[in-house]
């Protein structure tokens, strides 16, 4: 009987398999898998078959980032200790240069998920960065941030196992959750709980003891305070017996890790947090161990387990589509590649997600985004819906000049307070985020300016708000977007 | 509520507009007004350098480096003193409308910084996983007046933490002028069976509701520390100014979990916290709504006695809390931290279970069967 079953729905999949994925059925693989994409992307998808569409996402993984990142990631490392030692003027230049580099960073990071060739990859990256939260508020150190990203990035749909070593001895992770002062004497439990809580097992499946005995084994991992690198302090390390899930021995931190990757939970608790990221907000426990077994007898590698999801039923089931949030990332940079609009200046775009509740490079604590129905409450709805008001109101070139113009010359004028100036600069750099209908149009192929094809890209749920039939597809795009609906994806 | 919005609408067209206004309002008794502002710790505060017992050696033994020396400690008894940074609280001390509950905390204690202020927020045992906050359950039993602005207001774009889940009827925002200015982006329509559109649509509804009701911009002698906390002390004296009503504003202060480097850090933040009660105090005086208002912190756990390596402390179990405002009975209630009973783990046993400390906010301040909500068991406290 269960045979019978197991072989009809498998005769149900292949069929299903063996069909092209279709329009909607490509907008939903690319919104989820990477952010937006224009209905040119989408056409080109819809013709695949569900495995060669995976496998063309999967194939196109990268190790590096398309765009050049800014320059000064490969300056000679600053420490922070060193502004202790500055006059009050020279620490206040020191502080605003490491202010500007986050923004720096940010910037560079959202341009590069709006150009690269692999969304995929980015949003990974930015998966792996949520888990492995850590904050540039705390680490005070742009090179350190952009050398973790480098890491996420390699190793985004690499292998787990290999990322969890490397992230144990990660710079900034060490300055975060403190174990570059963690010494035999007094250890100190940060990290040694988060790897158990938040990186491998979830909570409630570990005891005290084992990350009381698990921070003496991540002893002497500290870094090196004037080149920023990992560094092993033999004086602060314990080398005396511990004994951490029932195993005992002369354990280090990579013993530890690897005693955790041994326990069968700590797959299905990264399986689980990839359905929610993936598939909906609430995992089928069946599907998540099946999933899990699949990445363990790959021994972590993730692009394995990603094939295994983006194919699952779970993730192309008609109930699981439009049913998550949009993180602000989701809606900006989606919105963004979407519409193709270019703008010059990113930074009103870094700003806006900060707003929104999605800092990258600042999550709000080590437990990274929480994600889901939290991304919207009435502060940051109504912020998300004056950021699309803005960007879809129209574009006016003529203003665009003396928008520009105008603010040149409140520049010039040093009454004006920073912020106030700063605010401008914001406004000028927000000019070129428009949405421009006439291009749009143009874009789309003529049998395909109907009505239900721009639902079809915009909205992965059926609006809450019925557009006006006789609006043409710019006109269309704009009442979609300020639909409830397009908060979902 | 979408019926009882429209046919208060059609009332308020056939009355003069100042009328209905006032109507709206004759249902709201003096104790309906009564404010609790809460002020969360966010990251673990660490009680013992907060309300320090300093004439205890075990003290300063478990603290070599980070035990507030006696003579900087503010004395309030002959053995219990305040973190100097909080000196803007003593004059309430003196008025004795400043009460320390200490040693809150719960049984099994969890140390995780997520899964305790799951417990905080749901008000849940240990063990037990509840979906909606203690405050979203209170005011779904007993909502607060159509006329109000809402039940609760969460300052900041931060998580809706003891309102979330369906029940009460709360919004956040930054301050009400922005949240006025972009009220007009909301529409209260539709209905759906995806939870995650119909979640979107109850926030929207939401948001035009108190928008109605919501004024923006009082000025106050009183001046608000600047930065993030001050900003947020005045939002919530704004709201308190408003002539609808609201129940609850949750305020946070984050940044409390100092492994490291602990001194520093903790001193800024409980000036921060100090100066931006302080503040919050004068202006609700300036309002006449002192004696209505109560302010209380909460955190999801304190810290460690035993400094760490590091200068700073891990994560502990029990915490000193403070309650204020003019309804309230000053002093000290709870028990001393018993630093000489500490627990295998090293953390300090409790004193008051946080549900008792929250029985006394829901049934001696607003009249709410707190057995309903929390739980039977969780005898109110005395401090009003």
């Amino acid at each position: 009987m269960k045979i019978a079953a197991a072989i009809a729905s498998f005769l149900i999949a292949s069929a299903a398999h063996a069909a092209p994925i279709g329009y909607e059925g490509a907008r939903h693989l690319l919104n989820r898998a990477g952010f937006g994409a224009t209905d040119a992307e989408v056409r080109q998808y819809a013709r695949l078959e569900r495995n060669d569409a995976v496998e063309r996402l999967l194939a196109g993984a990268r190790r590096e980032p398309s765009i050049q990142p800014p320059a000064f990631v490969d300056a000679p490392f600053e420490p922070y200790y060193r502004l202790r030692g500055m006059g009050a003027e020279e620490r206040k230049v020191a502080q605003r240069r490491l202010v500007e580099q986050g923004f720096e960073l940010r910037a560079w990071w959202m341009r590069e998920m709006i150009a690269t060739p692999s969304p995929l990859t980015e949003r990974m990256t930015l998966f792996w960065h949520g888990h492995f939260a850590t904050s540039q508020q705390k680490v005070r150190a742009s090179q350190l941030m952009y050398r973790q990203n480098a890491l996420l990035r390699r190793e985004a749909l690499g292998n787990f196992a290999t990322l969890l070593h490397a992230v144990a001895r990660d710079p900034a992770m060490l300055v975060y959750l403190d174990n570059a002062a963690n010494r035999k004497l007094a250890p100190n439990e940060n990290f040694a709980r988060e790897v158990m809580e938040l990186f491998t097992l979830g909570e409630g499946r570990y005891g005290e003891q084992d990350v009381k005995e698990a921070a003496r084994a991540f002893t002497g991992w500290s870094l090196d305070r004037e080149t920023g690198e990992f560094t092993f302090r033999r004086m602060w390390h314990d080398f005396g017996v511990k004994t951490v899930l029932g195993k005992t021995g002369h354990f280090d931190g990579d013993d530890v890790i690897d005693i955790l990757l041994a326990r069968p939970e700590a797959a299905e608790f990264i399986a689980a947090k990839l359905w929610r990221e993936f598939v909906s907000r609430e995992p089928d426990r069946r599907e998540v161990a099946r999933w899990a077994g699949v990445f363990r007898d790959a021994r972590y590698e993730v692009k394995p387990l990603l094939r295994a999801i983006l194919t699952s039923q779970a993730f192309w089931s008609a109930d699981n589509r439009g049913v998550l949030i949009k993180s602000p990332v989701d809606l900006i940079v989606g919105t963004l590649r979407t519409f193709d609009i270019h703008p010059m200046d990113l930074r009103p775009a870094v700003f806006a997600a900060a707003a929104l509740g999605q800092n990258p490079f600042s999550p709000p604590n080590v437990k990274g985004w929480p994600g889901g129905e939290a991304w919207i409450n009435s502060t940051t709805l109504l912020g998300r819906k004056q950021w699309l008001d803005r960007v879809f109101r129209g574009s006016d070139p003529a203003m665009m000049v003396a928008q520009r113009e105008a603010g040149d010359a409140a520049d010039k004028d040093q009454e004006k307070a920073r912020g106030e100036r700063y605010r401008r600069m914001m406004e000028r750099a927000m000019v070129d985020y428009a949405f421009d209908g006439e291009r749009f149009i143009r874009s789309l192929p003529v049998s395909a300016n109907g009505a239900a094809r721009v639902d079809n890209l915009v909205l992965a749920a059926q609006a809450v708000n019925a557009a006006p039939e006789d609006a043409d597809a710019a006109e269309r795009v704009r009442v979609l977007v300020s639909d409830p609906a397009y908060q979902l994806k | 509520m979408t019926v009882g919005r429209r046919s208060f609408l059609k009332l308020a067209s056939l009355v003069a507009f100042a009328g209905a206004e006032r109507l709206a309002h004759a249902a709201s008794s003096p104790q309906v007004r009564r404010l609790l502002v809460l002020v969360e710790l966010k990251g673990g505060n660490d009680g013992l350098n907060t309300v320090i017992p300093f004439a205890d050696p075990e003290y300063a033994r478990l603290r070599p480096r980070l035990a507030i020396a006696r003579d900087q400690v503010m004395q309030l008894t002959e053995a219990t003193g305040l973190h100097p940074s909080l000196a803007p609280l003593r004059p309430l001390w003196d008025a004795r409308q400043l009460a320390i509950v200490q040693g809150v905390g719960y049984p099994q204690p969890n140390l995780s910084h997520f899964r305790s202020i799951e417990i905080w927020d749901t008000a849940s045992k240990s063990d037990e996983y509840l979906d909606a906050g203690w405050l979203a359950r209170a005011f779904a039993a007993s909502p607060s007046p159509a006329s109000f602005i809402a039940d609760g207001v969460v300052v900041g774009p931060n998580a809706m933490g003891p309102l979330a889940g369906h029940g009460a009827r709360a919004i956040a925002l930054t301050n009400p002028e922005q949240f006025l200015r972009n009220a007009r982006f909301a529409r209260a329509e539709g209905e759906s069976r995806n939870a995650a559109l119909s979640h979107i649509l109850r926030v929207e509804r939401d948001v035009t509701v108190s928008a109605e009701r919501l004024q923006a911009r009082r000025k106050f002698v009183a001046e608000f520390p600047r930065g993030g906390f001050g900003n947020s002390a005045n939002t919530a004296a704004q709201l308190a100014a408003n002539e609808a009503g609201v129940a609850v504003v949750r305020i946070s202060l984050a940044s409390f979990d100092t492994h490291a480097n602990q001194l520093g850090t903790h001193a800024s933040l409980l000036k921060q916290l100090g100066e931006g009660l302080g503040a919050l105090r004068e202006a609700l005086v300036e309002l006449g709504r002192w004696d209505s208002t109560m302010i209380a912190t909460y955190s999801e756990f304190g810290r460690r006695p035993r400094e760490n390596q590091s200068g700073g402390t891990d994560h502990g179990t029990a915490s000193a809390h403070l309650v204020m405002g003019g309804a309230v009975k000053g002093g000290l209630y709870g028990a001393a931290p018993a630093l000489e009973r500490l627990d295998g783990n090293g953390n300090l046993p409790f004193a008051v279970d946080f549900r008792s400390y929250y029985a006394t906010f829901l049934s001696r301040w607003w009249g709410i069967d707190s057995a309903a909500i929390l739980g039977t068991g969780f005898k109110a406290l005395d401090f009003v």
